[in-house]
């Protein structure tokens, strides 16, 4: 897996089990991979993934269940927010290189259609 | 969490050059440590000190609350930056030299690893390549029931699948109560495994901290980072 350079790994991390979720890959009472087990698939240090686990269980996307394992906790909504919260940031970078590369609000809402039109025509 | 390792004050002298000026650090227990600095800057030295192979000019280092010497030698796996094996020996052969050597050493084990590894154990030294030796090599180190390992440049020509391979090992064998130092100048390789990270250059430390902590703070990579550091300095 490749990482950005600029934001911590663990964080990363999170992400990754986060569009994991919004791919439908993890279902609310899905177990999710040991620490081990990532650590392992993604070449990342274990104590990192406890970290993002932690994280995630902060949030309340998981619940580790003694001696089973850490589990997807979260319903619909949780779902919707991650979701949400995903589609967010994906427009803000879009607008914010678009706007930085010099096309106003106007072209970028008209390229933005043009190619979804194209994209649906395929 | 405990130190393992207690490095201080340390400096050690090669006639008039100075290898190692005043080297202080520690690593908790469970902790994966990138030494990082350019050719000569004294990661080689400094592995050695820890191993208990050279003894420095002055200074301190302590082990699992024991001062460096036969007691750590025997907590402390090594895997030196040249081969250490003869070319007649078979990868066979080498684990039962090692077994002999070693009395934590884990024949078992290192027989998966090998498979790992995907390596013959009849093949002989001689006829291997560059990576496979260092796979062998790490194979044996990785063997053995140490609290500390030390790995000088496991990655050091050694070709991008075989270093993948060589990444995923130090992770699978990675345990909560050992701890592992890695020197490299390829750093971009092996960031991700790393919890903390010193930078060492004319055997002085220039940067330490935890491997996370300094992303965020730079907002750049460790590989990004070692650059900035040593762009001037090089």
């Amino acid at each position: 897996m490749e990482f950005e350079d600029n934001v911590p790994i663990y964080l990363q991390i999170v992400v990754l089990i986060k569009k994991r979720i919004i791919q439908g890959l993890l279902k609310p009472g899905d177990k999710i991979p040991s620490v081990r087990e990532l650590a392992e698939e993604v070449k990342v240090n274990p104590n990192t993934i406890s970290r993002a686990y932690q994280e995630l269980e902060r949030d309340k996307i998981t619940e580790t269940k003694r001696g089973m394992g850490t589990f997807i906790s979260g319903d619909e909504n949780m779902m919707e927010a991650i979701r949400s919260e995903f589609s967010a940031s994906m427009v803000t970078r879009f607008i914010r290189d678009m706007r930085e590369t010099g096309f106003s609000d106007e072209e970028i809402l008209k390229l933005l259609a043009s190619a979804i039109n194209t994209e649906g025509g395929k | 969490m405990s130190a393992l390792l207690d490095i201080t004050n340390v400096t050690k002298n090669y006639g008039l050059k100075t290898a190692l000026n005043n080297v202080t650090f520690s690593l908790e227990k469970g902790r994966i440590l990138g030494l990082m600095g350019p050719n000569g800057s004294g990661k080689t030295t400094l592995l050695k000190v820890l191993s208990g192979v050279q003894h420095p000019a002055s200074g301190e280092v302590i082990i699992d609350g024991k001062h460096v010497g036969v007691e750590t030698k025997a907590m402390v796996s090594f895997l030196p930056d040249v081969n250490p094996l003869f070319s007649w020996m078979k990868a066979e052969d080498a684990i039962d030299f090692y077994k002999d050597f070693f009395a934590d050493f884990d024949k078992v084990k290192c027989y998966e690893l090998l498979d790992f590894m995907k390596l013959n154990r009849t093949q002989k030294v001689r006829s291997m390549s560059k990576g496979m030796i260092e796979k062998l090599n790490l194979s044996l180190v990785f063997s053995r029931k140490a609290r500390l390992f030390l790995l000088d440049e496991p990655l050091g020509g050694v070709d991008p699948v075989a270093r993948e391979r060589i990444v995923s090992t130090i992770i699978k064998t990675y345990s909560e109560d050992s701890s592992i130092i890695i020197s490299t100048h390829l750093v971009h390789d092996v960031e991700t495994i790393f919890d903390d990270v010193c930078m060492i250059n004319e055997g002085e430390i220039i940067l330490q901290g935890s491997a996370e902590d300094l992303r965020s703070e730079h907002a750049m990579s460790i590989d990004q980072l070692y650059i900035k550091m040593f762009a001037d300095k090089i």
